[in-house]
């Protein structure tokens, strides 16, 4: 069931999650028994009305939440099955996070947030700085590495936190509303920056719009409904090309 | 290095909060350590205590005399190397508020019985000679502009009379312990002089000071001396110099002990001020842990970013307090005269002081810290501060 045809094993498998919170002391059913495939370097968007349980599928495949049931398999790994220092290690690894409020230090400069990451590595300093320098050229914002976030307009700090996101060199990109803060022409931008990503670097990226304008950027949107999947479509190639 | 920038950063980013709670701890552990001050300044007298020293008193009470011969008998109770005597003169300089501890005693014996007196060979000497001498020390000597050769008239109370004394030597401490708010005078003068007046006031002592050859006996010699004088007009209780002091220092025990527990409830308030401080500054930046967290830091580096910011302004707060608690008793010190003999702020106020700075830094950031590692990052994420 993934977005596109590939040879090689899915970079996440997913197989009859289930998901559910408890609140006023009842039990409200998110997710049920999703199970779906998405292919290494495929970008998938997931839309849905609210409620409909988009976020919590991104937060189970990003490990940093837990299904009740079922498993998810991502670059081989069960990420259920792992303890909260193994997630915490895995998530460093292999997940970069894109926010739609950014979600940056707001007391670190551009540079200092994206490096944040690299602190979790071996890497030396100079090293460090090499990766970020390279990381923020990619997202066109060396000349802006001194600024803090508050100095930086909403679709620069989200190339920083895009900068951030694969500073690690991860495989998978998760992604929950990432222009739903920005302006349109920034929302633009962002998107031929993931567009380019997933095009160049071959990551594999699920994001959460409710922007049909961004969905269209994906390979492929699924479409979730009260906690199950209710339609799947690929995107035109012609339609998502910049 | 990455760490302790953000430390600092977050330390800074409430400007006004991040002062405000630096002055409150500022005046809190200013307010401990000159109130532990003011303890040790009423403990001062015990502190200062020789260990090879007895004071014998009369068993009723210290109002009543004893005579004079006894010393003698003291003289020769086994582990007694040296005896001299003092009365308690009372008496007013000017006015009642000039208050300092005035002694008659006997000039021969007395200052080899503390050597932490230190005089000039020559005031000494010059004191001896002259019956109108005294000797004073240099607090007191600073306190009211005393000099060599000043005559201080005292009016006196217990020992009626208008009397004159003249500065013959002023005496500094061994150390900073020692008391040199005293004056000290011959009791020979007093007693010739009670003698023509109060014939029956003649020839009596007020306390007998006895230097024990070996401080351990303390206990014997004490039970020797009284024994001596049992079923006598003048019974006699005799305890260690420390002992003596602290006697005094109980009968308002209840002032102390109401001024320690103050100095802790202050310390308890900016506890309860710090900790909502630290939690307001926690709940704010609920979404920038979990952040880290998905990122893949641990919930032991959102603690650390929680407990170093509570130390970073908890130390400055201290810090500030502990210095400022220097100048500021020294000041109270020249206004409270010589009330307290011993006025300064000890090494165990100082590391109480630390001590306080650090509990109440770690015991505000304790609760938030906690919250903050545990709450999920799903949850912290959707956090607004």
């Amino acid at each position: 069931m993934s977005g596109v045809p590939s040879d090689t094993a899915p970079a996440v498998s997913i197989r009859h999650v289930s998901k559910s919170y408890w609140r006023g002391g009842q039990r409200i059913a998110v997710l049920n028994d999703i199970t779906f495939d998405i292919a290494a370097g495929e970008f998938l968007a997931l839309m849905g009305p609210s409620g409909s349980g988009k976020t919590t599928l991104l937060n189970l495949i990003a490990g940093i939440d837990r299904p009740d049931s079922g498993s998810l398999i991502i670059a081989g790994v069960d990420v259920a099955q792992l303890s909260e220092s193994g997630l915490a290690k895995w998530r460093a690894a292999n997940v970069g996070f894109i926010f739609q409020f950014y979600n940056l230090m707001p007391v670190l400069t551009a540079f200092e947030n994206v490096e944040l990451p690299l602190l979790l590595t071996s890497l030396s300093r100079r090293e460090r700085r090499e990766h970020v320098e390279t990381a923020l050229s990619m997202v066109s914002l060396t000349d802006r590495q001194d600024h803090y976030p508050s100095e930086l307009s909403g679709g620069q700090q989200q190339r920083v936190a895009i900068a951030r996101a694969i500073i690690t060199d991860p495989t998978l990109l998760v992604a929950d509303e990432p222009t739903g803060d920005l302006d349109r022409q920034s929302a633009e931008d962002v998107l031929s920056l993931m567009q380019q990503l997933n095009r160049q670097l071959g990551k594999t990226i699920v994001m959460v719009t409710h922007d049909r304008r961004a969905a269209d950027r994906a390979d492929a949107i699924m479409h979730l409904e009260k906690g199950e999947f209710s339609e799947r479509e690929m995107v035109q190639l012609s339609e998502n090309v910049t | 290095m990455y760490l302790l920038k953000l430390i600092l950063a977050n330390s800074l980013r409430h400007k006004l909060r991040s002062a405000l709670t630096v002055i409150g701890l500022l005046v809190a552990i200013l307010a401990f350590g000159l109130l532990q001050t003011v303890v040790g300044a009423w403990y001062a007298g015990v502190d200062a205590a020789s260990a090879s020293r007895l004071i014998t008193r009369n068993a009723i009470s210290l109002v009543f005399p004893m005579p004079q011969t006894y010393r003698d008998k003291i003289r020769r109770v086994d582990g007694v190397a040296a005896v001299s005597y003092a009365n308690w003169f009372g008496g007013v300089y000017q006015e009642p508020k000039n208050f300092f501890p005035k002694f008659a005693v006997d000039h021969e014996s007395y200052f080899a019985l503390y050597p932490e007196y230190v005089l000039k060979p020559e005031e000494f000497a010059a004191f001896k000679r002259e019956r109108k001498a005294a000797v004073i020390g240099r607090k007191l000597a600073q306190e009211y502009g005393f000099k060599l050769g000043d005559i201080i008239p005292i009016k006196g109370d217990i020992y009626p009379g208008q009397w004159e004394f003249v500065v013959r030597a002023i005496y500094d401490g061994k150390d900073a312990k020692v008391d040199t708010s005293q004056m000290l005078f011959h009791w020979d003068y007093i007693n010739e002089t009670v003698r023509r007046a109060l014939p029956r006031r003649a020839n009596q002592v007020g306390i007998f000071l006895v230097q024990l050859k070996n401080p351990n006996d303390a206990a014997a010699v004490s039970l020797a001396i009284d024994k001596t004088f049992k079923n006598s007009l003048a019974e006699t209780l005799s305890e260690t110099e420390k002992a003596f002091q602290l006697g005094f220092v109980k009968q308002t025990e209840a002032i102390v002990i109401a001024i320690r527990i103050v100095s802790f409830v202050v310390i308890f308030i900016i506890m309860a001020v710090m900790a909502n401080t630290m939690a307001m500054t926690a709940r704010e930046r609920i979404a920038e842990y979990a952040t880290l967290k998905a990122l893949g830091f641990g919930p032991g580096f959102v603690a650390l970013l929680i407990f170093g910011e509570s130390l970073a302004i908890g130390a400055l707060g201290a810090g500030l307090g502990i210095a400022a608690t220097f100048p500021v008793a020294a000041w109270f010190a020249a206004k409270i005269g010589t009330l307290f003999p011993i006025f300064e702020v000890s090494r165990d106020t100082l590391l109480m002081q630390i001590a306080a700075g650090l509990v109440v830094a770690s015991v505000a950031a304790l609760l938030p810290a906690r919250r903050a590692t545990a709450v999920k990052i799903v949850d912290g994420l959707r956090h607004v501060g």
